[in-house]
């Protein structure tokens, strides 16, 4: 079994915590135990207990330009420490370092697959098709061939259109 | 309309079947969902979230499921009526603690349920009696393309719907089902399988969510991960490890009748006793004996119990749901007293359970027959 913080030791540090009745196992090396501080349970904060160990300290290598704060809402990561969720949306941008490590060993992947919402979905797929008719225009207008290339340009034209109309939706 | 009146008529929600009923108890789908460009609920200051119930409830009253349902904010419920709510599994401990600036609206059948402001600013959730996974999804899934077109969410292409945990981060989507594994606590396999669950990234809590215990043998498998993933492979992949665990149930009940059945109608009998003759009982003790009641529904045992009985009475006999009626608060005590008045009333018909009614030499023969043939 492998440290769950630096994944590379072996883990001989089995701690177990118990929240509201809640069970939190966590298994560390030598080496993290001491450095969390394991012989000190109360210096564990309440991010690592909701979302797992390693999510305050990961949080801190956030962006240090930003001050530590989410310009948009104020949000520190020691508020981040103490409740284990986020100010704002644009907490995604201000934290996102810290938290890329941390969704990754969260989730399955980094990146959303699922739904997305219809708006965006019309104008993504639009999106899409102008610039694959883009490139096909000038394709056709490399090899003379203007007619179809009248016809890309009439669809493209149309498309945006299109576009314009479920942005302002 | 008042919570009380609305709640009131709760009987219909127990009669309903589903898939594998007997041991899937209910199935449920959860989004969490933001809108964009404001504080997330738990930082938001209190104007902002009154701003952002404003904004958020008429849109989902207006829906078409929400017809003729309830809706109101939660500082105009008291105490009582959030407990009912919770006991309902209708809305969480956290939103229970709410006050001003956070709502709920439910609809007629009490199966839609919409949070708002408990930690994100939209909860949506979706009920269905028995193993219907896919049919909440594809429900809930509808409902939230509705709302959508009235209120822009807070999504990033790259992270997808944008929540205040970064544990519901992406598809936002909670899958979870409640599960009644009498055969498998009985039989000392339950643990194998929570852990067995785990290694998969699947999470079991007990029968109140997250931080409770495991009573009446009821427990709730929900995925974790909600990133990386679409909704559909989540929905399936947690479909297909609940196929499972009820197969392991299934065998388990079978097996602990081949082997030990005295044990089994031992804990039936004396379930049906101590229910149907109490004078105090709690309510933790009710609800693991009355999972031996639904085991002997389950096992075709009783002549005249109906699990609907069963399963309203595991919501009936709690704390606020037996002082749901009076104007009065009760002590445990008091309570006690009042759960058990309940209990020997609503067994009073019942006949005893009556192993000879147990036909499973016979059952397994013809399982054996279809396969030679």
């Amino acid at each position: 079994m492998l440290c769950n913080i630096c994944q590379s030791k072996d883990a001989t540090v089995h701690f177990t915590k118990i929240v509201e009745g809640k069970m939190h196992k966590v298994d560390l090396c030598k080496a993290c135990a001491k450095d969390k501080g394991i012989d000190d349970p109360s210096g564990f904060s309440l991010a690592d207990v909701v979302i797992g160990l390693g999510a305050s300290v990961a949080i801190e290598k956030s962006d240090p330009e930003s001050d530590g704060r989410c310009s948009q809402c104020g949000f520190s990561h020691t508020d981040f420490k103490k409740t284990g969720r986020l100010g704002c949306p644009d907490c995604y941008k201000t934290f996102q370092k810290g938290l890329e490590t941390m969704l990754k060993t969260m989730h399955k992947g980094v990146l959303h697959v699922g739904k997305v919402p219809f708006t965006l979905k019309k104008s993504r797929d639009f999106t899409i098709k102008i610039e694959k008719l883009e490139v096909a225009l000038d394709k056709a207008v490399g090899e003379e061939q203007f007619e179809q290339a009248a016809v890309f340009r009439d669809e493209i034209n149309d498309l945006k259109k299109k576009l314009e109309k479920v942005s302002v939706n | 309309m008042q919570v009380r009146e609305f709640l009131s008529v709760p009987s219909d929600n127990f009669r309903k079947d589903g898939p594998h009923i007997n041991i899937v108890m209910s199935s449920r789908v959860r989004l969490a969902r933001n809108l964009a460009g404001e504080p997330f609920p738990g930082w938001a200051k209190k104007s902002q979230r009154i701003a952002s119930l404003k904004k958020i409830r008429p849109s989902v009253e207006a829906i078409s499921h929400m017809k003729n349902g309830f809706s109101d904010t939660m500082d105009n419920l008291n105490s009582l009526e959030k407990q009912v709510l919770v006991e309902r599994h209708l809305i969480s401990k956290e939103h229970a603690s709410k006050g001003r600036g956070s709502g709920i609206v439910l609809n007629k059948q009490q199966n839609i349920c919409v949070l708002i402001n408990e930690e994100d600013h939209l909860r949506i959730q979706v009920l269905k009696p028995g193993l219907q996974l896919k049919e909440a999804w594809k429900q809930i899934d509808a409902l939230d393309t509705n709302l959508e077109k009235k209120l822009k969410y807070s999504f990033d292409s790259e992270l997808g719907y944008l929540t205040a945990c970064p544990t519901n981060l992406g598809t936002g989507i909670r899958v979870s089902a409640m599960l009644h594994l009498p055969g498998l606590v009985l039989s000392e396999q339950v643990n194998q399988v929570i852990s067995a669950v785990n290694k998969l990234g699947l999470a079991v809590r007990g029968i109140y969510g997250e931080g409770s215990e495991a009573l009446g043998n009821v427990f709730q498998v929900s995925n974790q991960m909600t990133l990386g993933e679409t909704e559909k492979e989540i929905v399936d992949r947690i479909n297909k490890v609940l196929q499972q665990i009820i197969e392991h149930e299934e065998n388990a009940r079978e097996t602990l009748l081949e082997n030990k059945p005295n044990m089994v109608f031992h804990q039936i009998g004396r379930a049906y006793g101590v229910l149907s003759n109490s004078y105090i009982i709690s309510s933790k003790e009710t609800m693991n004996l009355l999972s031996f009641m639904r085991l002997g529904v389950e096992l075709e045992i009783f002549g005249n119990l109906d699990r609907s009985l069963v399963d309203e009475l595991f919501v009936a006999t709690q704390p606020a749901h037996l002082q749901k009626n009076l104007t009065e608060k009760l002590s445990a005590e008091e309570r006690d007293l009042l759960r058990a008045e309940i209990l020997r009333d609503k067994f009073k018909g019942i006949e005893p359970p009556d192993p000879s009614r147990l036909k499973p030499v016979e059952s397994e023969n013809e399982t054996e027959n279809e396969e030679e043939n």
